[in-house]
C-alpha cells in the first residue's frame, strides 16, 4: 500500500503508518507527527518540526540588544511578557544593572497575569480537544478581561514587547491597580465553576486518568520542565529555586503531584492558577513608587562574556544564553525553550497507548509550536 | 559542592582541563575527545550527580566550534558548564551524550542541523528544522544565502 507522499504506509511487521498534522486541529499549530500503529495502539512516534522555523536566533545576531527582544514575543506567543522579561534580565545581568523596585513588581504581576491567561487558554483548549465546547467559552470570558489589561498597559494583546533592558518601557496605566483587583475578584469566583464543569466530570476523568504516564526519572532525563514535570513529582519551579524579579518577596506554593499522568498535569495547572491569583493579590497593593526604568545608554553594549538566565514560563523553563564579543549586537543567542524539551518526551508518554489518547496527552503537555520551532 | 571543590575533583579526573570562572557558572574547557568519559563520570559519580542537562548548544568562533553543555545537579544544586572544543570545522564531529541525558537527542539534532556537527553514535541524526535537501548550516558565521537580507 502506498501513501500520498509515496512511502509505504504498511510496514513489514504489519504496522500502519499515519501522519497527524501539520494541519491537525489538536496539534495547536503546525506540528507533524508520524505515527506507527498496531491496530489502535501507538507503537512509535516521530515528531517532525520546522514548519514554522523563523531562525529567530540567526536574526538576533544582527539586531541590537534593544531590538532582539521583540522577536521573542513571537516565540511563545501566549507568554510574550515572560519571554521579554527573560531577555531583559539576561541583558541586565550582562550590564550588572539594578532594576528599580517598581519595575520588578510590575514585571512580576504581568508575568503572573500571563501565566493565568495562558493556563486559562490551555484549560479551554483541553476541553475542546476532549470534545467539550463549553469550557472554551468560559475560559475566554475571563481571559478577555486579562487581555484588556494588557492592551491598556502596553497597547498590544499578544506581542506585548513591554519589558525592556532596565525595567519596563513606560509606566502602567492609572487604572492598572483597580482593574487587576476587579479581574482577580471576578476570576476567583469562577474557579468553582471551572471545577464543576470540567474537573469533576466523569468523561474527563476517564479520558485523563492513567493516560500518558511520565515517570520522574524520564522527566528529568528528557529535560521536561514546568507543570508537565511537576505533575511527575519533579520539583523544578524556578520562581522558588532561582527567584528573579519580585518572586523572593511573595509567598506561594510550588504545586507538585505524583500521578505523572494526564490528570495530574491537569490538576497541577488548575492549582497553579490559584497560586498566581494569590501572588498578584500580594503585590498589587504594594507597587512601590519611583522610577519604572533604570537609565541605560542609547546603544547597549554588553561586555565580552557569556550570560545565562533561566525563567519560569507557563510551560516550563526558558533559558536565554547570550554570548557577547563586546559589540552592539549579540555574537550568539540560544533560546532553551520549554516546549522543545517537553515535546521530546511525547513519544515515550504515548507509546503503548491508544491513538485517541494522544490528543489528551498533547493537550496536557500544553504545546505551543512557535516556541518549539523558534 | 562548591566551585573550588568542583575544580579540584575535575582536575583529579582530567588534569588537562582548563577552567574559566569569569562568568556566572564554572566553565570547564576540554577537547572533543575527552568529552564522553568526563560526562559519564559527571552523571554517574554520586558526588557530582549532574542529572539535568538544561541546555546544549554550539558557538561558532570562526576558527573552531565550541560545544557548550549546561549541567545541573538536582540533588546537590550545583551547576557546571562543559565546553568541548572542536578544532576541525570542515569535519566537525563529537561523541553523542544522548545515552546519558535523553534530552540531548533533540538538542544534538538541532546543532547538527544548524551547525553541521556530526554526533557519533547518535540514534537518529537527521536535520530537525530545515528540510533534508538544505545546503549548508545557517548558524555558522560563514553561511551565505543569496536570499539573505542584512537587517
Amino acid at each position: 500500500m502506498r501513501g500520498l507522499i509515496g512511502e509505504d504506509i504498511l510496514t513489514e511487521e504489519g504496522e500502519f503508518i499515519i501522519n497527524m498534522g501539520p494541519q491537525h486541529p489538536s496539534t495547536h499549530g503546525v506540528l507533524h507527527l508520524k505515527i506507527w500503529l498496531d491496530g489502535e495502539t501507538v507503537k512509535r512516534i516521530q515528531p517532525n518540526l520546522g514548519y514554522i522555523h523563523r531562525s529567530i536566533e540567526k536574526m538576533s545576531e544582527s539586531l541590537s540588544y534593544r531590538n532582539f527582544i521583540f522577536a521573542t514575543s513571537r516565540m511563545d506567543y501566549l507568554a510574550a511578557h515572560v519571554n521579554n522579561e527573560a531577555c531583559a534580565l539576561t541583558v541586565e545581568k550582562g550590564l550588572q544593572l539594578e532594576v528599580p523596585q517598581r519595575a520588578k513588581v510590575i514585571r512580576t504581576i504581568l508575568s503572573e497575569l500571563t501565566r493565568l491567561q495562558s493556563h486559562q487558554l490551555w484549560w479551554g483548549c483541553t476541553g475542546l480537544d476532549l470534545g467539550g465546547v463549553t469550557p472554551f467559552f468560559y475560559a475566554f470570558r475571563e481571559r478577555e478581561a486579562i487581555m484588556e489589561i494588557f492592551e491598556e498597559t502596553c497597547g498590544a494583546r499578544l506581542t506585548q514587547n513591554y519589558m525592556v533592558p532596565g525595567g519596563i518601557m513606560y509606566d502602567v496605566h492609572p487604572n492598572f491597580q483597580k482593574r487587576v483587583k476587579d479581574v482577580m475578584i471576578q476570576i476567583k469566583g469562577k474557579f468553582e465553576e471551572y471545577d464543576n464543569i470540567m474537573t469533576g466530570n466523569v468523561i474527563l476523568e476517564n479520558r485523563l486518568k492513567g493516560v500518558g504516564y511520565l515517570s520522574k526519572e524520564d522527566a528529568l532525563s528528557y529535560g521536561v520542565t514546568g507543570p508537565t514535570a511537576r505533575a511527575s513529582g519533579l520539583s523544578c519551579d524556578l520562581r522558588k529555586s532561582n527567584p528573579y524579579s519580585a518572586y523572593d518577596q511573595v509567598q506561594f506554593d510550588e504545586i507538585l503531584d505524583t500521578g505523572g499522568d494526564c490528570y495530574a498535569r491537569y490538576m497541577v495547572r488548575m492549582r497553579e492558577m490559584r497560586q498566581s491569583v494569590s501572588i498578584i493579590e500580594q503585590l498589587i497593593d504594594n507597587i512601590p513608587e519611583g522610577d519604572f526604568q533604570a537609565k541605560t545608554k542609547n546603544v547597549i553594549k554588553l561586555p565580552k562574556g557569556e550570560f545565562y538566565q533561566r525563567v519560569e514560563t507557563p510551560r516550563g523553563e526558558l533559558g536565554v544564553f547570550i554570548v557577547s564579543d563586546g559589540a552592539a549586537s549579540p555574537y550568539r543567542i540560544k533560546y532553551r525553550s520549554p516546549g522543545f524539551s517537553n515535546l521530546s518526551a511525547l513519544p515515550i508518554m504515548a507509546k503503548g497507548g491508544k491513538i485517541g489518547d494522544l490528543v489528551a496527552i498533547m493537550a496536557t503537555i500544553d504545546l505551543v509550536i512557535p516556541d518549539i520551532d523558534r | 559542592m562548591s566551585t573550588e571543590e568542583l575544580k579540584n575533583s575535575i582536575t583529579a579526573i582530567l588534569p588537562s582541563s582548563t577552567f574559566d570562572e569569569t562568568g556566572e557558572f564554572l566553565n570547564v574547557v576540554i577537547t572533543s575527545e575527552e568529552l564522553l568519559p568526563l560526562m559519564n563520570t559527571l552523571r554517574t559519580k554520586s558526588e557530582f550527580d549532574f542529572d539535568f542537562l538544561f541546555c546544549l548548544t554550539c558557538i561558532d568562533w570562526k576558527d573552531h566550534l565550541m560545544m557548550v553543555y549546561h549541567l545541573l545537579s538536582k540533588t546537590h544544586q550545583h551547576t557546571l558548564v562543559i565546553k568541548a572544543k572542536i578544532a576541525d570545522r570542515n569535519n566537525a564531529q563529537i561523541e553523542t551524550v544522548c545515552n546519558i541525558w535523553r534530552t540531548a537527542e533533540f538538542h544534538e539534532r538541532e546543532v547538527f542541523d544548524l551547525f553541521g556537527v556530526k554526533f557519533i553514535n547518535h540514534p537518529d541524526l537527521r536535520r530537525l528544522f530545515l528540510s533534508d535537501d538544505w545546503v549548508g548550516h545557517p548558524l555558522r558565521k560563514d553561511y551565505t544565502d543569496e536570499n539573505m537580507i542584512s537587517l
